[in-house]
């Protein structure tokens, strides 16, 4: 049994009934970090899909930019507690970068620059629930927050939305990424309190 | 915080899980060969905010360990690690 | 296995304007080195539980540790045991940790210590264990504050300067009245100025906030130190 701190009570964690139980809100917007931050330039920057006949679709930092955007506001839930309301996005839809996208498997991996992975099923990305962002409240992504662009999968907790990301490869089952094989959950619903495994 | 600090700040945990003070082992990366003392491979995500504790070659950045404390367990995985050798004569952790 | 102790304050000094030293009793504490830490945990009424290291100041056989805190205005462990925590509070401990960045008498080695901020903990731990022991081998601090007021243990340190233990400080925003140079960051230069030289082939311990120790262990790299010489402790920041 552990001793309790007198006057101790942690950073605030007021809970309220817009969030996930187990969150508290956050006005700032933390950076985790977990290694040196990638600064790619923009000019060598590279997106692709891969399915698992090797085909790949693939887009520079010019051509995805031509892709139609859109502006999302959303609630964004780190599994670390903390959650931030209302958010502001720009980014390009996966269903826009799925279009011509050819695949009979189910799960995707998402990988970043710097080494990073994550899992997804892939009706997770579709139908408007998922972006690859470049734009945070009307500036571009900074590097610590996975500028130039990163994932946005905002209805699961933050570590799915990998920062950096670098391309999506097809799986035919749901493998798991970085953080899924050390402990975490390989879906990580919030609302479900999916936090490890 | 966002910066890394010695693999000495893992002794606590690792404690958990070795018997002897696993910051003066010897581990040699998998990835780039470089060869040094726990203590002194660099440590990201000591903090509060961080997902877990990831240990990264001091010479290549590589990921050599990962350790990630949920309320049930203690998860730690070697992923870069080629080989890790402990004096016999460590006093326990 | 090291099993989580329960410690109580015993004394708590105001050391500088951010920054306190703690006395913890704790039982079974088994006594330590001088530059190890220990791990602090902290319990919520709801369960929740902090976790961070902190340096060890105090050295030796006793079962009380002292440490020194600098407060993080943002951080969640720092405040508490900066502002709230009053002697007879109870918290955990696990300790002693980390065999790597220790000085014991055996290493007759020239020592020269580097500090920046509460980076001094472990360091002093050092210098009492070398006075202690009443070893001979020369010791030299080099420890750099923002200010003249925030120095940690500054009269502690007044009163270990000895034959072999010399102190040099370093001011960064502002010095005494009658400092002899403007302040200034802890560079190369000062460093080859007020250093034990690589040519002496000393032991050298850097502790500090990460951006500090990197910038002094390169310099020390540069000026010839053997990199396997210089042990480092990154406080992170
Ligand atoms: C081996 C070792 C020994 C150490 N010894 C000492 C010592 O002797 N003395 C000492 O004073 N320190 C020491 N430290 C540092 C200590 O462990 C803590 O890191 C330090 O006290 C800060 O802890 P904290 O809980 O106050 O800050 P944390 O809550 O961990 O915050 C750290 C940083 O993250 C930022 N941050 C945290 N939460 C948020 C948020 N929600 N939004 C935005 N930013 C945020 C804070 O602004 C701060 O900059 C040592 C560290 C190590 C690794
Ligand atoms: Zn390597």
């Amino acid at each position: 049994m552990a001793v309790f701190s007198r006057g101790f009570g942690g950073r605030t964690r007021e809970s309220s009934p817009d969030l996930p139980p187990g969150q508290f809100l956050t006005e700032d917007f933390p950076v985790l970090s977990a290694g040196p931050t990638p600064r790619i330039d923009t000019a060598e920057w590279s997106f692709s899909i891969r399915t698992e006949t090797g085909a790949q679709h693939a887009w520079n930092w010019d051509e995805f930019r031509a892709l139609p955007s859109e502006l999302v506001s959303t609630d964004i839930h780190c599994v670390t507690r903390w959650s931030k309301l209302g958010t502001s996005w720009r980014g390009v839809s996966l269903d826009t970068l799925f279009e011509e996208v050819e695949s009979s498997y189910d799960y995707v991996m998402a990988h970043s620059y710097g080494g990073y992975t994550t899992n997804l099923p892939l009706e997770d990305l579709l139908d408007g629930k998922a972006w690859i962002a470049y734009e945070f409240d009307g500036e571009d992504l900074d590097p610590e927050h996975g500028g130039p662009a990163r994932l946005l999968v905002p209805h699961l907790y933050f570590w799915k939305s990998a920062k950096w990301v670098r391309g999506l490869v097809m799986m035919k089952d749901d493998e798991p990424g970085f953080w899924e094989q050390n402990g975490y959950h390989t879906y990580g619903d919030p609302w479900q309190e999916q936090r490890y495994w | 915080m966002s910066s890394h600090v010695d693999g000495n700040a893992l002794a606590g945990p690792f404690s958990e899980v070795f018997r002897t003070d696993m910051t003066t082992a010897v581990c040699c990366c998998g990835g780039c060969g470089d060869t040094t003392t726990l203590a002194t491979e660099m440590v990201y995500g000591t903090d509060a905010l961080a997902h877990g504790s990831i240990v990264r070659c001091r010479s290549c950045d590589d990921v050599l360990i990962t350790l990630v404390e949920t309320p049930d367990r203690l998860v730690v995985r070697f992923p870069g690690i080629a080989t890790l050798s402990v004096d016999r004569d460590t006093p326990p952790a | 296995m090291t099993d989580w102790k329960v410690g109580t304050v015993t004394d708590t000094r105001t050391e500088t304007p951010t920054g306190r030293s703690i006395t913890i009793s704790v039982d079974g504490w088994p006594g330590n080195l001088a530059g190890q830490h220990l791990d602090l945990r902290l319990t919520a009424p709801d369960g929740y539980q902090a976790v961070r290291s902190y340096s060890i100041a105090s050295v030796g056989d006793a079962t009380s540790v002292q440490l020194a805190v600098d407060r993080f205005p943002t951080g969640e462990v720092s405040p508490y045991l900066v502002d709230e925590v009053l002697p007879g509070d109870q918290l955990e401990v696990k300790g002693p940790l980390g065999r790597w960045f220790v000085w014991t008498p055996e290493d007759t080695r020239p020592i020269q210590l580097i500090a920046g901020g509460s980076g001094i903990v472990p360091l002093i731990a050092m210098a009492r264990a070398h006075a202690m022991a009443g070893s001979t081998t020369p010791f030299r601090l080099l420890y750099s504050v923002r200010t003249p007021e925030d120095r940690f243990f500054a009269d502690d340190l007044a009163a270990l300067e000895s034959e072999t233990f010399h102190v040099d400080y370093v001011y960064t925003r502002s010095t005494p009245a009658d400092w002899p140079t403007p302040p200034g960051r802890v560079t190369r230069e000062v460093i080859e100025a007020v250093t034990i030289p690589a040519s002496d082939s000393p032991g050298v311990f850097v502790c500090g906030p990460t951006g500090f120790v990197e910038a002094v262990a390169r310099s020390l790299v540069d000026l010839g130190h053997q990199p396997q010489s210089v042990k480092t402790e990154r406080f992170g920041g």
